[in-house]
């Protein structure tokens, strides 16, 4: 007896996306930010009945969506609502935490939203606060965006003063506020935990977990921190439903996505497009190629600093989404795409994030305050190559020592740049410390 | 650390910003940040209060500011804290300055992302403007600082000077403008790139077209 077999499911779509399918329809800033012009795009447009569907059916709409958090981990953005209580039983409130502290090297994204198309975010905020049974959320923008922050807080402004925020938002007898609060300089405060010890007026470093953010975040209430894109999407998501939403992109990697693409490309822009777009299909189409051409290409960082380096040959028909690039031993993160041709040092390119790196430890956790200066002076040495070929096993050892020895992500963050380097750029470093031994002076010829 | 900044002496920075105290309007402001967060949590405010407490040493000495430390005892009475916990966040993040800077602070970012499009050559145009990272020129107009990554990687390489972003910089296009900042002028913000307008690849566009003329609404294509 012949197997049933089920017809083949169509191919997932992976772009070129349609104009009219872009969220962020502003965001390039040709027309203005404000209420008035944002409401003629369609934001705020009858925001009340967005709320009418009601919170858990919200939360399912965006579970249903296949929407993963935007700030680079990709968690589930609908179950992390669910994780929120949906009654206080001790009188605490509960608080939504918008991550704006961009500060991923290559991450670009958040800026252009807030500049732009602040309305979208602060309407998110609403119906994200709202689903989740917040009393407020707290936008934190890091400090270096200080036009940006200027332009939020004269959008929240003008959202106060419409009725669309505060007390009976949207006139839906649900009340609500939503504050900016203004980083000072630390990447650091992108991590949920950090971000929440800064709002509370402390250094920002990270908690250790548990106590998770959901059970206990913001003054000891639960919490939840999502990115900035996460929460901006979230109103067209509820308004052209889950399936127009999960229409795009591959299984479990669904929607559309900034990307942002930096480095040696022709035309380096953010553009907005389906998740799981080739690699090779993105440069063409919006960034008039690599330059040089496809044969100059070196290696990709696909996804901000964080994650470890593709090369050409692996990426250039890579899917551009979170399983796609795991499988390449490397990530989407923020979907911050770094372009490097084969005119770049590529271990100073690295060197100066393991730099990076160092500057932005907190200091709080050994492995990383001291792994970070110990990885970049190594680092420096291989740029040169002033160092022996078993340092570079040392290094790779050391990595592995700081990689998952730290409360937060960032001593991670900061090993796998290198391990990525040396797993794929291994000759290149050997070459050099090759070069740099035989044009040394033989110590015989000084005595 | 040679290139440490020099901290002024204690005794002369007393007697200078001994009695500061905000101006009303920074006041008003205070106040109202103080207003974001819930009763008792007043501490909540300390960063938008140390920068506005920077602002004003800089507006009252006509560069970017810095915080000497009888300002931060002055902001640390204002919400009730110790003064220790608040000279830690002016310690720990990286816009407060603990020491004086010129009027235009100049940081230029120099991560991966701005280095690949030549944040090295925009360094060099400052060093040969005789500018030297942290320290401040003699005429008192410029301090150099090399940044960390500063989020305009679609428009590399940029500095922020004061409050402005300058993007899409060449050595040229900066000398241009730190040209025009020193003979006080305002040279156009962002981008540098002609004809471009903010992130969109410069050419042709690629993508959201109608949006260049028009603030088109697209639901009607839905």
């Amino acid at each position: 007896m012949a197997e049933e077999t089920a017809p083949p499911a169509p191919p997932p779509f992976v772009g070129p996306l349609e104009d009219k399918d872009r969220i962020f329809t502003n965001v390039y800033g040709y027309q203005p930010w404000t209420l008035e012009a944002a409401r003629k795009r369609g934001d705020w447009d009858n925001t009340r009945k967005l709320l009418e569907i009601g919170q858990d059916q919200i939360i399912e709409t965006i579970k249903a969506s296949g929407l993963r958090g935007r700030g680079g981990a990709g968690f589930p953005t609908g179950m992390k609502w669910s994780f929120m209580p949906k009654e206080s039983r001790d009188g605490r409130p509960s608080f939504l935490v918008i991550n704006a502290d961009e500060s991923e090297p290559g991450s670009c994204k958040d800026r252009e939203i807030i500049r732009h198309d602040p309305h979208k975010l602060i309407e998110g905020a609403l119906v994200a606060g709202f689903a989740m049974r917040a009393r407020a959320a707290y936008i934190y923008i890091r400090g270096e965006y200080i036009y940006e922050a200027k332009v939020l807080e004269a959008a929240v402004k003008e959202a106060y003063e419409a009725g669309l925020i505060g007390k009976n938002a949207c006139k839906s007898g649900y009340d609500f506020d939503v504050f900016v609060h203004r980083g000072a300089g630390a990447y650091i405060c992108g991590e949920e935990t950090a971000m929440i010890e800064s709002l509370e007026g402390k250094k920002g470093q990270p908690r250790l977990k548990p106590p998770f953010p959901a059970g206990a975040g913001l003054y000891g209430c639960p919490t939840t921190v999502n990115n900035v894109e996460s929460i901006a999407v979230s109103p067209t998501i509820l308004r052209r439903g889950a399936a127009w939403f999960s229409s795009f992109g591959r299984e479990n990697n669904r929607g559309t996505k900034l990307f942002q693409i930096s480095g040696h490309v022709n035309r380096p822009c953010v553009v907005e497009e389906s998740m799981s777009i080739p690699f090779r299909e993105l440069i063409e189409r919006h960034c008039g190629g690599i330059r040089g051409g496809w044969d100059n290409l070196l290696a990709v960082i696909p996804g901000g600093s964080s994650v470890p380096l593709v090369p050409a040959e692996q990426i250039m028909d890579a899917p551009m989404d979170f399983d796609g690039l795991r499988a390449l031993g490397s990530g989407l993160g923020t979907a911050a795409v770094i372009v490097m041709d084969k005119s770049t040092d590529i271990v100073r390119s690295i060197a100066r994030l393991s730099y990076f790196y160092k500057h932005e430890s907190c200091g709080q956790c050994t492995p990383c305050r001291e792994g970070t200066g110990w990885m970049w002076r190594v680092m420096e040495r291989l740029v040169t190559g002033d160092a022996d070929v078993e340092e570079i096993d040392m290094l790779f050892q050391v990595t592995k020592q700081v990689e998952g020895h730290t409360i937060c992500a960032l001593g991670d963050a900061a090993a796998w740049p290198i391990q990525g380097l040396i797993r794929h750029f291994r000759p290149e470093i050997e070459r050099r410390i090759a070069a740099k031994r035989d044009s040394a002076p033989t110590l015989e010829a000084a005595e | 650390m040679a290139d440490a900044p020099q901290i002024p002496d204690e005794a002369d920075v007393r007697a200078q910003w001994g009695d500061f105290a905000f101006t009303d309007a920074n006041m008003a402001r205070a106040k109202e940040l103080i207003s974001h967060y819930p009763e008792g949590r007043q501490a909540s405010a300390v960063m938008g209060l140390l920068d506005l407490a920077q602002r004003q040493v800089g507006a009252q000495t006509n560069t970017q500011g810095w915080l000497p430390i009888p300002v931060i005892e002055y902001v640390a009475g204002l919400l009730d804290m110790p003064y220790m916990r608040v000279f830690e966040v002016v310690t720990f993040y990286t816009m407060y300055n603990m020491a004086p800077v010129g009027r235009f602070h100049v940081q230029v970012c120099g991560t991966t992302p701005c280095m690949l499009r030549g944040s090295d050559d925009i360094l060099d145009a400052c060093y040969k403007r005789g500018m030297k990272k942290g320290a401040t020129t003699p005429d008192g107009l410029f301090t150099l600082t090399e940044v960390e990554c500063l989020g305009n990687c679609a428009s590399a390489p940029m500095v922020q000077i004061n409050d402005d972003n300058y993007e899409d910089l060449t050595p040229e296009r900066l000398d241009f403008i730190l040209d025009e900042l020193a003979a006080g002028r305002k040279p156009k913000v962002g981008t540098q790139e002609p004809g471009r307008q903010s992130v969109e690849p410069v050419g042709e566009p690629t993508n959201l077209a109608a949006m260049v003329t028009d603030n088109h609404d697209y639901r009607g294509e839905w």
